[in-house]
Parts: C-alpha cells; structure tokens; sequence
C-alpha cells in the first residue's frame, strides 16, 4: 500500500528479530485487542547491562509490525541507558516516517520496549532512570 | 491483479463506456435546450430513466437522478424528516446502516429528532418483529438497508414493506449493494424510496438515484432549476447518466447468470476457507447473502496487515480493521452482529463479480492461507492461544 514508506514495507515484509526468547531477562507486552494493536518485546540482556539478543510479537497493522521490527533492531546491542533513549520520534525516523494516523504505533514500540526493561528491572531489583511503570491496559 | 473489491467500486463495462462517450464530445448540449443538440442530450437521459426504473420496477418519472447513492440517502432521510415534521420526528433505521444513513440520522438527531436504531441478529438481520415494536405514533419513515456492504446480509425488506405500509409510514431502503446484484421490486416490496449507485453495478462514479413512490411529496433537495421534475436542481450529468442507464440495461441483461455465476463461486470460496483456515468465522448470514459477498474474521490477526500481505500478492480486498478506516475501531457492523474487538480487527472482505475465475479463487485461498499464517506467527495473541491449549493437554 502506497499510504507507507519503503522502509516501512520492507520492515513489514521482512521483520528483523521476530519470534520469543527461551529464557528472557525481561518481557512486556503492551496495548491491546480494542484497539487493534498488542505488541511484546522479549530482551536477553547480560550482566553489563548490555541488551545481547531481542525479539518481539505484534497483532495489529502494517504500520504496527514494522514499528516493532525497527525498534528491536534500534535496541539491539545497545546498553540499557542508550535503549532508554530510542523515542517513537526516532523510530518514526528511522522509518522514514509514518502517516499520521498510525503515530500511535510508534508510541507503542516505545512503550513495549520500556515495558519490557520495567519486567526486568522488577526482577533484578533495579532502578533504571527515566523509567515508569507500563500502562497495564491488555485484554479485549 | 485479482480485484475482489467489488463492493467498494467495480470496472466500468465497455459498453457503458460507449454509451457515456458522444456526451463527452458531440452531444455537448444541455438537456434542457430546444435545440435538436439538446433534444438528443434529453433522449438520453430519458432512456437513462426508463432503463433504471425498470430494473427495479418503477416508472421512469420515479427516478430521480442524484450524484450516487450518498446524496440519494441523504435527501431521502432529511426530505421526510423535513417535511413530515408536524406529523412526528421520529424515524426507525438499524445499527449496521452505511454511514451515509447512519450520519444522517444522526444529524438529525441533533436538531431534535429521535431515531431508533435496531440492533441485528448475530447473522446480520433485521427482526420484522422489532420493527414492529419501535413503530409509534410519531414514527415518520423507517429506513433498513435492502444488503449489507460489508457482511453481504440481505434483509427482509418485502415483509419490511409490507408492515411499512399496513402501518402508513414511509420506507426507505438504501439498495446501493442490491442494485443490479439481486432481484428487485418496488412494487411487490412495498418500498417508497431507494437509493441506488451506478459504480456498483459496472457504471461511472458520480451518479446515482432516488427512485421516489408516485404520490410520495417530498420536499425538493436542491433549489434553482426545473431539472428532475424541479425536485433535483441543476444541469444534468448527462453522460453520467447515460453511463448509469447502459450499466442497468445490462445488469437487467446478465442480472440471472451473473448471480448463479457468483453464488457459486462464492460458495466454494465460503467452502474452501473455512476448511483451509483453522480459527475462522464466516461474517454475514450463509444464504440470504449477496451473491458476491465473502467475509471472514480470522482470530488472532489483524486486517490491514492481511490486506496488504494480500495486496504484496497482488489481491485487492478489504476489511473491517480501524487500521483501514483511520478511527481506532473496528466496524460497526461487526461490532453490532457481536464480534468481538478482536475478531473485528481481524475481518477480510472478499467481493466478487462475475469476471473472477476458479483458478483466481485458488491462488486467493493459497495467499490467504500462508498470510494468515505468517502473521500468526507474529501475533502475540496466537502464542498466548497456543501455550493455552497445550497447558490444557498436558492436563
């Protein structure tokens, strides 16, 4: 559909880092059915603080799977600081932008990302700056 | 390409288009001229006339032309609401109406109208008992839609008709997805006024009509000229309306075939998905259904990534996704006949016309399959589903 960019086509037709991690070290899950979008992010990350593996899940539209495959890979390899600063704004960019209709997509790659730090933050009894506590808003 | 969009727009026939073409080049004149330039303008439209009132069993001077079928709803609906006023304000239509209806009535709403609006049976139907219940003494028009455009769903509209008239209230069906598709016969259905669409039916864009009873007064929807019987003002589209005659004439022609042809078709695709496609869900009723109408919600995917999977294949559809309407719901239609949000994300309109061959009807089912399952793969929900059901197993 010519309403997306290439960028955004090629993400939604070859999503980088689909699928689950075995044992994460975090997980989230955000949005959800009433609204047509649930995406969740499954991070690996080790004892550096380093995010060594990601991998995400999404129901919803085009804009929405490509929004999650680019957030993966704007997170990947990075230390949880620099991931805590990959906004909806910079995965829009990376995008090449999206229509403004779909901006919440990219709103809710941000979120799914930080919900997925929150889980593990929880776990390891962490403080990450900057980090809220993800809407809990699943379910139909 | 494979074009299962029929509902949204078809193809123009060529012989439609012949007929438009003189009144794009030499027949320039303006209908209402007495020049034989004019006259021959005039001839056409009023074939035009004849050929669409009688696809549908109305005298030519019943129809009324108008821009498409959003301008025939819209007059009818304020027309009666506007001129019955002193007899009553209310008026009976039901949830899963087009918006061209819907948005109407709620406008009127507004101005201190009151409307019904019924609620449909989880196939899509209209209940002849609940309208019969929301008569009252003020009720001015009922307004049910003969076929649903997204579900296919063709409503009772002759028992409609029938209580309309026993009970003295106006009715009004929106036909826009019935016009030339399925039988119809304003006399024996007791219809007052229909709206038709000539892009439906293999016509251009930008015509339409009002067929309006014989003795209905309903005040005039555009003032300044004595065109369309001084009820619709303004120089005719003439070519348009020469284009939506040769597309009724023609729909008259093929109409039998055309629906034997479809039926089939449709059947076998209805057949072939639910058998293919685990998780799925006919929408719309099974057999009072347009003959070209197939739609599906498939459970933990969501529409638009569907349609354009499709469209990567070259298969143009539609849903009842937000995604594809820019609102953040789902249909209302699907919303009404109890879907879940969910399912209604995941619905897949499949329309078609009498040109879809077998062999293209099989590589849509290949395409639909492996799309739906891609994104299952993706979908968060299907993992969630899937971890549900082996838990079940091993207990």
């Amino acid at each position: 559909m010519s309403i997306y960019s290439e960028k955004v086509m090629d993400h939604f037709a070859n999503p980088r880092n689909m699928g689950e991690l075995e044992d994460p070290k975090g997980v989230g899950t955000v949005g959800n059915a009433k609204c047509g979008d649930i995406m969740r992010i499954y991070l690996d990350i080790d004892e550096a603080g380093v995010i060594r593996d990601v991998k995400f899940k999404t129901f919803g539209c085009g804009a929405a799977i490509a929004t999650s495959s680019m957030a993966t890979e704007l997170v990947k390899g990075k230390t949880i600081q620099e991931a805590m600063q990959v906004t909806n704004r910079a995965v829009m960019e990376a995008l090449d932008g999206l229509p403004p209709v779909k901006v919440h997509c990219s709103l809710l790659a941000e979120e799914a990302i930080h919900a997925a730090l929150w889980d593990y933050a929880q776990k390891n009894n962490l403080v990450i700056a900057g980090l809220k506590e993800p809407r809990k808003d699943i379910g139909s | 390409m494979i074009y299962l969009d029929n509902a949204a727009t078809t193809q123009m026939a060529p012989e439609v288009l012949q007929a438009m073409l003189p009144f794009f080049s030499d027949v320039y004149g303006n209908a209402s001229a007495v020049y034989g330039l004019g006259a021959r303008a005039r001839q056409a439209v009023f074939e035009a006339r004849k050929q669409v009132g009688a696809l549908i069993g109305a005298a030519p001077e019943e129809i009324y032309f108008t821009s498409g079928g959003t301008e025939a709803d819209n007059w009818a609906i304020k027309a009666v609401a506007e001129t019955f006023a002193d007899r009553g304000k209310h008026i009976i239509t039901s949830k899963i109406e087009h918006p061209a209806v819907l948005q109407t009535c709620e406008w009127l709403e507004r101005r201190g109208y009151e409307i019904t609006y019924l609620d449909v049976d989880k196939d899509g139907l209209v209940h002849v008992e609940d309208v019969e219940s929301a008569l009252r003494s003020d009720t001015i028009l009922i307004s049910i839609m003969f076929a649903n455009n997204e579900i296919g769903t063709i409503e009772p509209i002759a028992e409609i008709g029938s209580l309309a008239r026993r009970r003295h209230v106006l009715f009004h069906t929106d036909a826009v997805q019935a016009f030339g598709q399925v039988p119809i016969d304003v006399e024996d259905m007791q219809i007052d006024l229909l709206s038709a669409s000539a892009h439906k039916v293999n016509g251009p864009k930008g015509v339409g009509c009002l067929y309006i009873r014989s003795g209905v007064k309903i005040h005039p929807f555009l003032h300044g000229g004595p065109q369309e019987r001084s009820r619709r003002a303004g120089t005719e589209n003439v070519a348009g309306i020469a284009g939506f005659g040769a597309a009724a004439r023609r729909a008259a022609r093929i109409l039998a075939e055309k629906q034997k042809r479809e039926m089939s078709l449709r059947d076998d695709l209805i057949r072939r998905l639910e058998s293919e496609v685990p998780w799925c869900r006919l929408n719309g009723h099974r057999s009072r259904r347009l003959p070209g109408n197939v739609n599906f919600s498939f459970s933990f995917v969501e529409g638009e990534a569907l349609l354009i999977r499709l469209d990567m294949a070259g298969i143009c559809a539609s849903s009842g996704s937000a995604c594809t309407s820019g609102s953040l719901d789902p249909s209302h239609v699907l919303l009404a006949i109890g879907l879940s949000h969910e399912l209604a994300h995941g619905s897949l309109r499949l329309t078609l016309s009498e040109a879809n061959t077998k062999a293209e009807l099989d590589i849509v089912v290949e395409t639909v399959k492996k799309a739906v399952e891609l994104l299952r793969q993706m979908s968060p929900l299907y993992e969630d589903f899937m971890k549900n059901q082996s838990l079940e197993e091993n207990i």
